[in-house]
């Protein structure tokens, strides 16, 4: 489903990508690991067209979208949820889920807000309230909201469990495991390795912008070279 | 300090009240364009000047009313707005906010020199017959307050834009995009939302309240090269009063200031009107710097 090629990438004079090469299946879950710095998030930033590629190339759903606009990227299903969460603090909870199908899906939008409403309760006791005044939790339950409301073929979750409490990462990732059930491919970008080891079914550890590891998820976790990656030793 | 008479003082509030509120669609404008680009367009005044030409052609050559000439100038200056933003101060400023700083300057110096070739430095005006009328408006205490009407007129269509805006920015896709825009760019983009698109069409809003602030100045104001620097002047104190980027601001903002330039014109002489007006800003720098509605830093 999602396809990249030997991606190059960067800021300036900064090297982030040196040449990444991942895949994504059709109701896959896929984790990429690393540790602050490795890249990460600029591999995301590229996938959803933010950032330009210097080399190699991105492909969705068979065609190459490689240079094309964020929004043209989204509009064909790949859809991330991003690092921060960015949701839009000054508008209401509704106006947040409202947006997330701004581009695409917006004709089952009533259909979709009562979905999203259903898996996440807390945001319909919040609906007409700022999204800036949420707390942490209920900001990333926001996001994943809005990223719901476009109908995804493919979701990205970057650092999904950044900065919530040990019980709210549960239920994140109890979330994820139950998003996946309802046949969504997830690419899921963490820091929180053994909880995404355990849910993902391949996992790629990012190193210095190449990718030192990939594998099967039971097997990456086995490897010795993971602890190697992840504290640099 | 001269004494008058509570009648003079009220009607002198009434007029500062109706001047206020076309200040405050330039304002609007002005502030639109900060809250959701976070650039200060010093084109705001050429483009008002620009518009006040415009409407003066309507008026000249086609025999348009200015009220009238606000339904096809309204579209026009929408898409000229919008055509600015998209390929000149966009491409031209490659996202760099001192770039756009100085794209909109060289814009505001171009277009004044265009228009000061084109209709000389002369000052021109339009002659309609309502001009010079004054509504009466009665008072229980005394003798009813003499309010000019175009001045009312300006009052009630400043106020209709600023609610048809409102709903524009609540009650729409675009408005919320617009809004969404204003406060998470990133976030906005992996919605969907084409932020360049965003920004011009914020631009071209901007620049069409110019075209209605224009048309509701023009029948009791002259119009030269330079007119719209004095009204942005005004504008600017008004938006950094309001809280910049505040949409509600910009208008109580153009208000409170209509009403100090009124009075400070009735009881300093009508010389030293404008001197109010910075005072104030002077005051709301001082205690207030963020503004009435501003968020707090």
């Amino acid at each position: 489903m999602l396809e990249v090629r030997d991606l190059v990438a960067g800021y300036g004079l900064t090297r982030v990508l040196e040449g990444v090469s991942l895949e994504v299946g059709a109701g896959e879950v896929v984790a990429v690991l690393g540790s602050n710095g490795a890249g990460k998030t600029t591999l995301n930033m590229v996938i959803s067209g933010l950032v330009a590629a210097r080399g190699g190339e991105v492909r969705f759903a068979g065609d190459r979208i490689t240079g094309l606009a964020p929004a043209q990227v989204m509009a064909r299903g790949l859809i991330q949820v991003p690092e921060g969460r960015k949701i839009f603090p000054n508008l209401n909870v509704r106006e947040n889920l409202e947006l997330g199908s701004y581009r695409r899906a917006k004709a089952n939008r009533a259909r979709n807000l009562e979905k999203v409403f259903a898996t996440f309760p807390r945001l319909r006791e919040r609906v007409a309230q700022p999204a800036g005044t949420l707390s942490g939790g209920e900001q990333q339950m926001l996001a994943i909201g809005r990223g719901m409301m476009a109908e995804p073929l493919l979701l990205i979750l970057d650092e999904p469990s950044l900065g919530l409490s040990p019980l709210l990462v549960e239920e994140m990732f109890a979330l994820i495991r139950r998003l996946h059930a309802d046949g969504l491919a997830i690419m899921l970008v963490e820091q929180n390795v053994a909880q995404s080891l355990d849910i993902a079914g391949r996992a790629y550890v990012l190193e210095h912008g190449r990718f030192a590891l990939a594998g099967r998820a039971a097997e990456v976790r086995e490897n010795p070279e993971l602890k190697r990656a992840y504290l640099g030793l | 300090m001269n004494s008058f008479p509570p009648e003079i003082v009220l009607e002198a509030v009434a007029n500062g009240l109706l001047t206020g509120a076309v200040y405050g669609l330039v304002a609007l404008g002005l502030t639109l364009v900060y809250g959701v680009l976070h650039i200060i367009n010093f084109a705001h005044g050429a483009l008002l000047t620009l518009a006040m030409y415009a409407a003066w052609v309507a008026w000249a050559a086609f025999g348009l009313d200015p009220y009238v000439a606000i339904i096809p100038l309204v579209p026009i200056f929408f898409a000229a707005g919008y055509a600015v933003q998209r390929l000149v101060i966009g491409p031209a400023s490659r996202g760099d906010d001192q770039n756009i700083l100085l794209v909109t300057l060289g814009l505001s110096i171009v277009l004044e020199n265009a228009m000061l070739a084109i209709f000389r430095s002369d000052t021109l005006s339009v002659q309609v017959d309502y001009a010079m009328e004054v509504v009466e408006a009665p008072l229980f205490f005394s003798a009813p307050m003499l309010l000019s009407f175009p001045r009312l007129v300006g009052f009630g269509v400043a106020f209709l834009v600023a609610g048809v805006l409102f709903v524009l920015l609540t009650m729409t896709d675009t408005g919320r995009a617009i809004r969404a825009v204003a406060k998470e760019r990133t976030g906005a983009a992996l919605s969907g939302i084409d932020v360049a698109h965003i920004y011009a069409v914020t631009f071209g809003i901007g620049t069409a309240c110019l075209a209605v602030a224009a048309c509701l100045l023009l029948p009791s104001f002259y119009v030269n090269p330079r007119v719209g620097n004095a009204f942005v002047l005004v504008a600017f104190t008004i938006v950094v009063m309001g809280g910049m980027g505040s949409v509600p601001g910009a208008l109580l903002g153009g208000l409170v200031i209509g009403v100090v330039e009124s009075l400070s014109g009735l009881y300093l002489g009508d010389s030293l009107g404008q001197l109010g007006i910075f005072v104030i800003f002077i005051l709301v720098l001082l205690f207030r710097p963020t503004g009435l509605f501003g968020a707090r830093a």
